[in-house]
């Protein structure tokens, strides 16, 4: 299968010195739903920037669809869409003018760009608002005017930075739902989230990018059979007194009614509650304390996602 | 791109920039018809019966030229300085940075927008001349030429004073503390021949008093300097200033980091 994207050792050093990516290689399958991951700073947005010729490299070699971002970019950014983390429409203009534009700078006619427009105003329920300025949409409306616009003009790629960024869950659901749908329909989808169980959710390979180096690039599959261990929360029914003492189990207590418990991922959960019945322990509910993504992430980045780096990026 | 696609860009560039200054007629057009109005009430009628005719011409007959030329200039430079610095600060620039638009589709979009509003607005004022003076055309051809010329050369400096600024003081700066005096001493108000030898001197240095200047000659067919100097200075200023924004859209100057 061809690659929608391939990255060979892209560099960008900004002018104060900071090193944002420090030889990213890596290739995204065509067809595929991706998600890049990484801490703040990371150099995520840094890499959309590049693709998107808004950012100078300062090293390396892109190619989307196998053309060359520096020598064919017009072809490679025919086949781009992209969804920027900010908003970044003229909020004065009519909602269907901003995508009928958009279109017009890809060469598309008119009235072709005007029939494009309304197909996906109405997939994205915004028909109705196409004739209101941009600037009196809510926020999440305004999300879903920057995905329409990237794919007004049909790419084959769409890299999304961040799109459910502040978005409600009924609305990242149904977003979901819409990114499924193009990915079904075969567009190539890069995703760069904070929520890493939208990243589970939805792609199946996975990326992680931390201080501008590519440290993980594999199947979600393969990345989530690392996760040694969960966690899990228990709500008891009653304040336990005792807790039993389960060896290779680490229990520990939160308050009265809540234990948490770390259990590897060979033992199973039989024991413990074979264990807890014992010593008359009631459990009312269980939930996994962290995504099992998240798990994995932390262990190899060894900090949260939204923990900032030491040094200041200036992407 | 191909041909067509590439008019279709410019097209698209060049409509939304005429709608966005139609939207608020208001604040572009509006204004420099109030403001020509009070010229001709104020210079032309109550003190130009006093200062006498003019080139041969009586005064309010004479201000009409400056008056048009001066709209236009100050109209082309701010559309193009207010939208393309509005479209960085927003960052809907960067709609057009992504997408496969040639560098000089997008400057000839921005510039072309320019030059609309520059016409439309000398359109108006010349309209609201009508009231107050006798407005006359000598040579059609040299008032065309010149005020789309002169459109265009102050649209292309309006592009580049946005490619550079950083904050709305900055896109404000040129048109205050140069763009201005040069076009009120620019023989908007008067002939250099009025001024003390060293004043004269030193006006012809001035780009615009050449453009006042040849289209002054097309309306009333009077002028201070050779109408080939004025064509000279226009087109020789327009390309160089052309190459020069062209050459800051390449390499991304203010917009690529």
């Amino acid at each position: 299968m061809a690659a929608a994207l391939r990255l060979e050792g892209l560099r960008k050093t900004y002018r104060n010195g900071h090193v944002a990516l420090d030889g990213i290689t890596m290739t995204v399958p065509e067809g595929d739903f991706f998600a890049l991951l990484g801490p703040n700073g990371a150099g995520k947005s840094t890499t959309i920037g590049i693709l998107a010729s808004l950012v100078v490299k300062t090293g390396g070699k892109a190619w989307i669809f196998g053309h060359d971002i520096d020598t064919d970019f017009a072809r490679a950014r025919r086949h781009l869409g992209l969804v920027p983390q900010e908003f970044n429409f003229n909020v004065w203009e009519p909602v269907v003018e901003i995508l009928i534009n958009q279109a017009g700078y890809y060469g598309i006619p008119r009235r072709r760009a005007a029939t494009r427009a309304e197909e996906l105003l109405h997939r994205l329920g915004l028909w109705g608002k196409r004739n209101q300025q941009a600037r009196n949409l809510s926020g999440g409306m305004k999300r879903r005017l920057m995905i329409a616009r990237s794919l007004v003009h049909d790419p084959r790629l769409l890299i999304l930075d961040e799109p459910t960024a502040g978005v409600d869950i009924e609305l990242r659901r149904s977003m979901w739902d819409f990114l499924r749908e193009i990915n079904a329909q075969g567009t190539t989808i890069i995703l760069t989230t904070h929520y890493l169980e939208e990243a589970e959710a939805l792609c199946r390979h996975i990326a992680i990018i931390d201080r501008g180096r590519l440290i993980e690039n594999t199947a979600l599959d393969r990345l989530l059979e690392r996760l040694h261990q969960e966690t899990f929360v228990l709500y008891l029914r009653e304040a336990a007194e005792d807790l039993p003492d389960l060896a290779g189990l680490r229990l520990r207590r939160v308050d009265a009614r809540t234990l948490e418990v770390e259990v590897p991922r060979e033992a199973g959960l039989n024991r413990l509650f074979a264990a807890l019945d014992d010593a008359g322990v009631q459990v009312l509910s269980m939930r996994n304390k962290a995504n099992r993504l998240e798990e994995v992430f932390m262990s190899l980045v060894g900090r949260e996602l939204d923990e900032r780096p030491a040094t200041k990026d200036t992407a | 791109m191909n041909a067509r696609e590439r008019w279709i860009a410019y097209w698209t560039l060049v409509l939304r920039e005429t709608l966005r200054f139609l939207r608020i007629w208001i604040q572009t057009v509006v204004p420099p018809m109030v403001t020509t109005a009070l010229y001709f009430v104020i210079f032309g009628n109550l003190i130009g019966e006093r200062v006498g005719p003019m080139a041969g011409h009586p005064y309010r007959d004479f201000i009409v030229p400056g008056l048009i030329m001066m709209s236009v200039i100050t109209n082309s430079y701010a559309n193009v300085v207010s939208s393309f610095f509005g479209a960085k600060y927003q960052r809907h620039v960067e709609e057009m940075l992504v997408a496969p638009v040639p560098h000089y589709v997008i400057l000839g979009g921005y510039v072309t927008g320019g030059i609309l509003r520059g016409l439309v607005v000398g359109l108006a004022v010349t309209a609201v001349a009508a009231v107050f003076a006798e407005v006359r055309v000598h040579a059609g051809w040299v008032l065309v030429a010149m005020a789309v010329l002169t459109a265009g050369l102050f649209s292309i400096g309006g592009f580049i004073n946005a490619v550079f600024a950083r904050n709305f003081d900055d896109i404000s700066l040129i048109p205050t503390f140069v763009l201005t005096p040069l076009t009120y001493l620019g023989g908007v108000f008067y002939s250099i021949d009025l001024l003390p030898p060293f004043w004269r001197e030193l006006s012809l240095f001035n780009p615009i008093l050449y453009m006042v200047d040849a289209f002054r000659y097309g309306m009333l067919g009077v002028h201070d300097s050779p109408l080939w100097a004025s064509f000279v200075i226009v087109l020789t200023a327009g390309t160089a200033l052309w190459v020069l924004a062209l050459s800051l859209l390449r390499r991304g100057v203010g917009l690529r980091s």
